[in-house]
């Protein structure tokens, strides 16, 4: 009511006030800024009249055009004017304005002094207290200083009202004016028995902000302030004096004995939360404070902490763990309750919390249950986040909490299956560290590696800058530098050297390349000890000679340089294979030496040798002015300068060898991961190629079987129950062994039983060593008493690892080139099914061209085009299988009325494409082909011709081949991510009509099955509870199609909906179709 | 200790700014920017504290205006989160079920109940009912000058 007769009455005196200034902004939305600038014209010519109430209204409206961020400072005279106005109405907005605008170097406040003494010895309350409210935000030392007695009177003022605002705004002085703080202290502590609850509270705050600041000089108040605590009703003030005793604790601990009890009837007795918090971190204080431990009274914390709201909770809690980590250890359930909590941050905390919690007992169970987090998390960030903290929690301490590394393994491959990671590395420096350093598991370890390098497709995928293919590179090392575990050495050479690698990053492939070398030694070995069987080591060398050109043509300098190496190598090896000499041992030297982890410590011991100074300078430094005329340098320095320089400089070199080959290592690996990094110049590329200028483009070669869990691979689960029945044995053991003991030693037996109860932490044995002891260290190592592990030792973790290897000189490399005899088999394998698991069918039988047996054969990959919704790319790799050399290809398809390919402009619409690449023999190459789609609802049929001239040395002849495209329904489906809240929301909408599939006699696991259809449909999983699924994905036009997939005993059901039925008849009769053939 | 208010809406338009202690333009320009983009960035129904630099961001949403302050490390959120809400009282109190244009328009008045109430970045007065005497009192006085000027005005007195 009030407000409506003032706004009235100021509506009719100005042209515009501030609400006309509020709705001309809001009705100038697009010119915000021009229509500002003409109010600040008019406010300034406001400002220039006399009428203190025109002047009022204008540096009103500046006050709220100083909100959206515009300068007023110009204005600060005219806000000092309307501040000395003797009506409140007006000084009201003055000071709010000042407050707004001033700051301490605001140079207009020097003149305020008087009036603000003026304003505060007021008879008017309320003129005292907005003087105060203005002067708390804007308070200098210069104000401070000259105010400080007045303030101090107004202390003992009448009224209420001013008491307790200037108690408060003498916190402000005493922050500005520190020597005001003795006068006036005798007062406020008079003020904290004032008989008005407000002044008392006002009171209350300062002392306690004081005393935060600076607690020993408040420890005499404590008595005052427990008379206050246990009196007082007022939540807020009790607060303030409860965080005040939390700061006064850790000085005098008798004063946390006396507070815990009043603390825990508070704990108990309150409902207001913030209270209860605060208790509970004042507690947690003194239990610090106490340095013996009070289970009764944590019990009491951990009831309370329940109810306390989660982040809250958790902060908390990782105060405690700190000090009392077996209390917290017993809440693990409600934090692992927390990471399903929807706030990332309380998610966090609970992580970080996890960290500390961890022991051997515990481990297992609590990684298992973070393993589940990751599969459902969304978001990888958050993903990412759990992973680091999996591999943290694990690796702690130098992995004092793994019992049993086997699991710690399947954990790290389980984590491979992560999409989209950015923590490859991690995964894979994990997997280097505990393969080299526990020796026990390295047989274990090596069979999952090889597992995994034989399914590198699952890690690579469609998305090639996927982080997770670096496991690969710790997979190929381990398989390599440990072959001798290997059960299958030939296999995972072949693994390792399929043509789908070279679409690896470079520094993977190249220790694909050299431990390819490593395998191929141990195959030889192997071989060699059944001369029967020679066939096989040739067989080998065979291999390598035909798959390492594919490296040898790698844009990657490393890889190139290796393979180039190791190709010449195998020939030479299979010319003597081809004489029957015995090479096995001379190749398996090349690769001899045992690794062995570096202790944390071994850089250190390493003696200094005799006169080194590192610290010393090697030349002398150039002096400011002998830099600027080197000339005119005095002839006997420049001398020993250099005399300097020919002393130590080799020897620096000498001792720092081992420092330079990390620096190395650091710089080849930043090099590596250093998009800027200039690699090898496409020109120096040329002249390593057999010049015939072939381009090499990385094949994509088109997978079939894809499980996305390896099968044979042991998951990690079963390790946790594997750990449990151990541990049951050998606390069995134990236990007979102390019957044992105790018949034998009676009596004394007896007594001890108390302390075999629990199980306790030290029980639990360690399945495999972790090889720390075993550390290599230099030979002329320094014996030391300071041998023990630093905790701090930022080296501690480190794996630094150190290789012998006794390198053998090059041979003379033969150059004579061998025939060659052997047909690609391993792609023509599997062309049936392919067509029909991707769905993008290459149906082309190689016809004989000429009397060889030679033909070209190729394979495609369809795909959508995100970009335009009627565009399919086609990618089709082409291989020369023949011997001769093929080319001038021309690719045509006979276009049909919905699909078309795409041609150049100007050609006719029966021209072929030339294909850009011409195949000398055994290679392969990738070509691409636009076409433009209508309609996408019906799966689609094209027939096409390709003609290419076959060259051989004597004679060429022109060749065609037909082939048909078979474009299914699914290449038009594109992968797309969707979260299940967005997901609920499209089967709400109901635009979706719906269909069906039922499939018999289905026997893979569920998730096999998802796998195969998100692989071969380009579907992706939403969510997944149980035996049932829901799955998205949409088609290039924008079409959605949803899938809610159910299993139950072999018979799996395919409830779909799509916005488009024609096309979901076909998607369902196509995933039909890939389970028919399974 | 309180470091500041803000209040803005659900598009990031500062409302009401309340800086405790002095700080520079440019740096409050940028805590601004920092607290819409943090605070507005969070789902519905997240936690109502963050950490930001040194300082502990509460924040609550009331229809369609975010409540943020910022404040020392060893404060208590919760009670935090409450002044917040008795913030909320009181306006509501005042302008009778208050909504975002309340704030908008008499702005001046947002800021005379919050001065009522926090002082300093301390806790003024704890109870609803004087800090709502306090700013009927200073409006009746306003009234009255009103109507005397009215008066002077009248009279042809400037």
């Amino acid at each position: 009511m009030a407000l409506k007769i003032v706004k009235g009455s100021i509506d009719r005196m100005f042209d515009k006030n501030l609400q006309d200034l509020v709705r001309g902004i809001r009705n100038h939305k697009e010119d915000e800024a021009k229509y500002i600038s003409t109010c600040i014209d008019e406010i300034k010519q406001e400002l220039k009249q006399d009428n203190i109430a025109v002047k009022a209204n204008a540096v009103c409206k500046l006050t709220y055009l100083q909100m959206l961020g515009y300068d007023v400072s110009w204005a600060a005279f005219n806000i000092v004017e309307v501040m000395s106005s003797s009506k409140f109405t007006y000084k009201r907005i003055g000071y709010l304005a000042a407050s707004q605008c001033f700051h301490e170097s605001t140079d207009v406040i020097m003149l305020t002094t008087n009036q603000i003494r003026k304003d505060l010895s007021s008879p008017n309350q309320y003129d005292t207290g907005v003087a105060l409210t203005g002067l708390s935000c804007f308070v200098t030392p210069d104000l401070a200083r000259d105010l400080a007695n007045d303030i101090m009177t107004l202390m003992s003022h009448t009224k209420p009202y001013i008491r307790k605002k200037a108690v408060l705004i003498m916190y402000k002085v005493f922050l500005k004016y520190p020597e005001s703080l003795r006068p006036a202290f005798p007062r406020l502590k008079e003020k904290l028995e004032d008989p008005d609850p407000g002044v008392q509270s006002a009171a209350v705050n300062v002392i306690c902000e004081l005393a935060r600041r600076n607690p020993k000089n408040y420890l005499s108040l404590a008595p005052l302030f427990f008379k206050l605590m246990t009196s007082s009703t007022n939540n807020w003030v009790l607060i303030k004096i409860i965080k005040l005793f939390g700061a006064l604790t850790p000085l005098e601990p008798r004063l946390g004995k006396k507070l815990i009890e009043p603390l825990t009837n508070l704990i108990h007795s309150t409902s207001a939360m913030s209270l209860l918090y605060e208790c509970v971190n004042t507690v947690i204080a003194v239990l610090i404070s106490l340095s013996s431990g009070m289970p009764n009274h944590s019990a009491s914390i951990q009831v309370s902490l329940r109810s306390i709201q989660h982040y809250l909770g958790l902060l908390a809690m990782s105060k405690i763990l700190k000090t009392h980590p077996k209390s917290v250890q017993s809440h693990k359930d409600l934090i692992l309750q927390c990471l399903d909590d929807k706030d990332e941050s309380i998610r966090l905390r609970a992580l970080d919390l996890l960290y500390g919690m961890v022991s051997k007992k515990n481990l297992m169970e609590i990684v298992k249950k973070l393993m589940l987090h990751v599969d459902k998390a969304e978001g990888t960030t958050y993903r990412d986040e759990l992973l680091t903290k999996i591999i943290d929690i694990c690796s702690q301490s130098n992995y004092q909490y793994i019992t049993n590394f086997e699991w710690y393994i399947s954990i790290l491959v389980e984590l491979t299956r992560l999409e989209g990671t950015r923590h490859g590395h991690l995964i894979a420096s994990q997997m280097l560290d505990v393969a080299i350093r526990v020796k026990a598991i390295r047989a274990f370890a090596v069979a999952q590696m090889a597992t995994l390098l034989d399914n590198a497709h699952l890690l690579t995928g469609n998305t090639q800058r996927n982080g997770i293919c670096e496991v690969l590179y710790a997979a190929a090392w381990i398989c390599g530098e440990f072959s001798e575990h290997l059960e299958d050495p030939l296999s995972t050479l072949e693994a390792m050297l399929r043509p789908k690698v070279a679409t690896l990053p470079g520094h993977i492939q190249a220790v694909y390349v050299q431990n390819a070398a490593k395998l191929f030694a141990t195959v030889l070995r192997g071989q060699e000890g059944a001369p029967a069987d020679r066939t096989v080591a040739q067989e080998t060398s065979q291999l390598l000679i035909d798959r390492l050109p594919l490296f040898v043509q790698s844009a990657n300098l490393e890889v190139q340089e290796r393979a180039s190496c190791i190709l010449q190598l195998v020939k030479y090896i299979q010319k003597l294979q081809q004489k029957d000499v015995e090479v096995a041992e001379e190749v398996t030297a090349l690769f001899a030496g045992e690794l062995n982890p570096v202790a944390p410590k071994a850089q250190k011991k390493v003696p200094v040798p005799e006169g080194l100074d590192l610290d010393a300078w090697i030349n002398e430094p150039p002096s400011e002015s002998e830099s600027e005329d080197e000339g005119r340098k005095p002839k006997g320095k420049a001398v020993f300068a250099k005399e300097e320089s020919k002393h130590t400089k080799p020897r620096y070199t000498e001792v720092d060898e081992k420092e330079l080959a990390k620096r190395r290592e650091v710089r080849k690996a930043e090099q590596a991961n250093n998009p800027f990094y200039i690699k090898a110049s496409p020109s120096s590329q040329k002249v390593y190629q057999d010049g015939v200028g072939v381009e090499h483009i990385p094949v994509v070669q088109i997978d079939l079987s894809v499980p996305l869990k390896v099968p044979g691979m042991p998951m990690s689960d079963q390790y946790v129950k594997l750990e449990e029945e151990r541990r049951q044995k050998d606390k069995a053991d134990k236990k007979k062994k102390d019957k044992k003991k105790r018949r034998e030693k009676g009596e004394k037996g007896r007594r001890r039983k108390g302390d075999s109860g629990p199980e306790s932490e030290e029980d639990i044995t360690p399945a495999h060593m972790v090889d720390i002891t075993t550390e290599e260290m230099p030979e002329n190592a320094l014996p030391s008493d300071d041998d023990e592990k630093d905790p701090n030792d930022p080296h501690k973790k480190s794996s630094k690892h150190k290789k012998k290897k006794q390198k053998k000189e090059k041979e003379e490399k033969e150059k004579k080139k061998k025939k060659k005899h052997h047909h690609h088999h391993h792609h023509s394998d599997g062309a049936g099914d392919e067509s029909v698991q991707n769905g993008n069918v290459e149906e082309e039988e190689p016809l004989p061209v000429s009397n060889q047996s030679s033909s070209i054969y190729s394979m495609c990959d369809i795909q959508g085009n995100l970009q335009d919704g009627s565009q399919v790319v086609v990618s089709v790799i082409f291989e020369n299988k023949c011997d001769s050399f093929i080319k001038a290809m021309e690719f045509n398809v006979l276009d049909s009325l919905n699909s078309k390919l795409q041609r150049p402009e100007g050609a006719g619409p029966h021209d072929g494409l030339t294909v850009p690449f011409q195949l000398p023999p055994g290679i392969s190459n990738e070509a691409r082909f636009v076409f433009s789609v209508q309609s996408i609802v019906m799966p689609q049929k094209l027939k096409g011709t390709l003609t290419f001239i076959v060259k051989t040395d004597d004679s060429s002849t022109h060749e065609k081949l037909d082939f048909k495209l078979h474009f299914t329904c699914t290449s038009y489906l594109i992968t797309t991510p969707c979260y299940s809240d967005a997901y609920a929301k499209l089967l709400e909408s109901g635009d979706l009509k719906g269909s069906s599939l039922k499939l018999e006699g289905v026997s893979q696991p569920f998730h096999h099955l998802l796998a195969r259809i998100c692989f071969h449909h380009h579907f992706s999983v939403v969510e997944r509870i149980g035996s049932c699924a829901s799955m998205y994905s949409r088609s290039i036009q924008g079409h959605h199609v949803c899938l809610l997939v159910k299993t139950a005993d072999q018979t799996v059901s395919i409830d779909a909906k799509c916005d488009e039925p024609g096309l979901l008849g076909n998607v369902l009769d196509e995933i039909k179709l890939t389970f028919s053939q399974c | 200790m309180m470091r500041f208010l803000l209040l803005f809406s659900r598009q990031g338009k500062l409302r009401l700014q309340k800086w405790f202690t002095p700080i520079p333009e440019r740096e409050k320009k940028k805590i601004v920017r920092d607290m819409t983009t943090m605070v507005l960035a969070r789902k519905p129904r997240s936690c109502n504290f963050l950490h930001w630099k040194d300082l502990k961001i509460v924040y609550k949403r009331y229809a369609s205006l975010y409540f943020c302050c910022g404040l020392d490390a060893e404060e208590n959120e919760l009670i935090a989160l409450e002044m917040l809400h008795r913030y909320v009282e009181l306006l509501d109190k005042y302008f009778g079920n208050v909504c975002e244009l309340d704030i908008i328009f008499n702005f001046e008045k947002a800021y005379f109940i919050l001065d009522e109430f926090l002082l300093g970045g301390e806790i003024q007065e704890t109870s609803k009912q004087v800090v709502s005497r306090a700013i009927e009192a200073s409006d009746m006085l306003q009234e009255a000058e009103i109507d005397n000027s009215d008066y002077d005005l009248e009279l042809g007195w400037p």
